[in-house]
């Protein structure tokens, strides 16, 4: 291995990275606010790439679908109790985001030159077919078991996972998909040369980040989130409801995971089932910050990036297992670290 | 009495097969100070939290002249019924404004947006989380602690305020501040409900008192007359406590 090797391996690992941290605080947010560990993740992740390179050959694609039909069983579920308890103006709400927005894209998508249209307003398109289906998958999925263990949480999580890895079957087919990259410049930087793509990753990561800091350090609705992670009772005597925080992590959860895909979707190769292999990286990235830090989670990121980039030169055969063994050592070294968790008072 | 903003009737809440409550009737007026005493394990607790709803219960609980059917927490503090727990419950990793800005939630998502002012009154009454506004709740002391969960559902702007042992583990000075506070607050208009085992404090401040017992109401009375029941000097105020007496007036 010669310097430019290892340049271009790091850039690879950083790029990848970059994305791994995304899912990671992702993760650590779902589990520190509702105690969901949030496999199906990844399948966000595949959506959005496979949502976007469909748009992208012309064709509406079959999420839509998806989101269509959970939205008429959320309405249906919230706005039956709305009715009945007479809150039209909960009611309304319900309809229009449950039914009638799903429809009016759905209208948007048959009517529009999908295939002719900018970039930008593609990735818009795709945003907007999958993130609404986070919290309507909360509503559905989680929030009538809210309250049971993180064992019987997880397992509702695998459920969900196999679920929606069978649907992108369904929706996508078998076959691999691959979108153009968002910048065809480079940019040569003495031996490495700086793709543009590279750079547009690792700078929307970054912006990522620092709006999800701002969100949670200034907004009330962030601080609400930080909360109820802190202390669920307390949070409920000041009438944020667990539910509502529930919705608001995972539509944000949601939105990072589909941003995830349509970032990533130039760079590899996307099949309906390698969401998981990326959000398991998100993952054992979110297991070294211990399911609680941010800062170690995005750093733990980081290393899970450069350690694949450089275990696929030297033993490509073992890329994944190298990186999954990684997680041995960062148990068994948090595990002699930790101290008895106290309860407060 | 004047109308009542909370009215329980014939409460009952039990944990599994152990019944911790049985038939409670209370009722705090608007602008009053209730006070209920009574030693460890009487239910005090499970009242105040069968009446906001964060325990099932059955009987009927009226706040503000409407029936809750089935009391639920958000609803209820939406609508001006607000706790401040005996454990606190405060954010322990967010700032003590934050915390503050966080009491005011239900406010803001109901449209209100008067949290900035509301903040200053809070801290007209406590200076001291003021001073301490970008520490770590988990930092403070005790008394401030107290002080921030009391600050903290001021925000909510409540029509009746729930306390939960607000004395618990403070120093008599502090004590004395805490109770204070609540005679203040009463000036300002808010109806307070108060769970006390400082029973010479809270007989002090209130207007009306309940006994509670094993779940059960064993005495009630106006706060003036059961400061002089024999029972009641006996069993909650003792002999010999004079110093106490000095501390909380």
């Amino acid at each position: 291995m010669d310097l430019q090797i290892a340049l271009i391996l790091g850039q690879d690992g950083i790029t990848n990275g970059a994305i791994y941290a995304l899912l990671a605080l992702a993760l650590v947010l779902v589990f520190a606010v509702t105690r969901v560990i949030f496999i199906p993740q990844g399948e966000f992740v595949a959506y959005g790439a496979l949502t976007m390179a469909t748009l992208q050959t012309g064709a509406a694609p079959a999420t839509i679908w998806l989101l269509v039909v959970l939205g008429v069983m959320v309405a249906l579920l919230d706005g039956i109790r709305a009715a009945r308890s007479k809150r039209n103006d909960r009611l309304i709400n319900i309809l229009l985001w449950n039914l009638a927005y799903p429809l009016l894209l759905l209208a948007i998508l048959f009517l529009l030159p999908l295939a002719k249209l900018p970039l930008l307003i593609q990735m818009l398109l795709t945003l907007g077919i999958i993130v609404p289906m986070g919290p309507m998958l909360y509503r559905l999925v989680y929030q009538p078991l809210a309250d049971a263990s993180v064992l019987i949480l997880l397992i509702l999580s695998v459920a969900l996972h196999l679920s929606l890895v069978g649907l992108g079957l369904l929706f996508f087919g078998a076959e691999g998909q691959r979108t153009p990259a968002f910048s065809e410049a480079s940019f040569d930087l003495g031996a490495l040369t700086v793709s543009g793509q590279t750079l547009v990753v690792v700078f929307t990561s970054l912006a990522c980040i620092t709006a999800l800091y701002f969100f949670f350090e200034r907004t009330l609705y962030g601080k609400a989130l930080r909360a109820t992670a802190i202390n669920r009772v307390g949070a409920r005597l000041m009438g944020i409801r667990p539910a509502l925080a529930g919705k608001i992590t995972f539509f944000v959860a949601t939105l990072i995971g589909a941003f995830s895909g349509v970032l990533i979707a130039p760079i590899t190769t996307i099949y309906y089932d390698t969401g998981f292999l990326i959000g398991l990286k998100g993952f054992v990235a979110a297991i070294i910050g211990g399911l609680a830090s941010y800062p170690l989670a995005a750093l733990g990121a980081l290393l899970v990036g450069l350690l694949e980039a450089f275990s696929s030169f030297w033993a490509s055969e073992y890329k994944e297992v190298i990186v999954f063994t990684l997680i041995i050592p960062v148990l068994l070294w948090r595990s002699l670290k930790s101290t008895q968790v106290e309860d407060e008072e | 009495m004047t109308q009542a903003v909370l009215a329980i009737r014939q409460l009952s809440a039990a944990y599994g097969k152990v019944e911790a409550l049985s038939n409670i009737n209370l009722s705090v007026g608007e602008g009053q100070i209730v006070t209920v005493i009574g030693p460890n394990g009487a239910g005090k607790t499970t009242l105040l939290s069968a009446a906001i709803g964060l325990l099932p219960s059955k009987g009927n609980i009226e706040f503000d002249g409407v029936l809750e059917a089935q009391p639920e927490v958000e609803h209820l503090v939406g609508r001006g019924l607000i706790l401040v727990p005996e454990k606190r419950e405060l954010f322990s990793e967010m700032s003590v404004e934050d915390n503050l800005i966080l009491g005011a939630f239900q406010r803001h998502r109901a449209g209100h947006r008067d949290a900035a002012a509301t903040l200053q009154q809070v801290y007209d009454l406590f200076p001291r989380l003021k001073e301490r506004r970008h520490q770590h709740a988990g930092t403070l002391s005790g008394g401030e602690r107290q002080m921030l969960a009391v600050g903290r559902a001021l925000m909510a702007k409540p029509r009746l305020l729930m306390l939960d042992e607000p004395s618990l583990g403070l120093a008599p000075l502090i004590v004395r501040e805490i109770f204070r506070i609540i005679a203040e607050l009463r000036q300002r208009g808010v109806s307070i409900l108060l769970v006390e085992q400082n029973a010479r404090a809270a007989l002090q401040v209130a207007d009306y008192a309940y006994v509670l017992e094993n779940g059960r109401t064993a005495m009630e009375g106006p706060a003036s007359q059961l400061r002089d029941d024999p029972r009641v000097i006996e069993t909650y105020l003792g002999l010999g406590g004079k110093h106490q007496d000095l501390l909380s007036t």
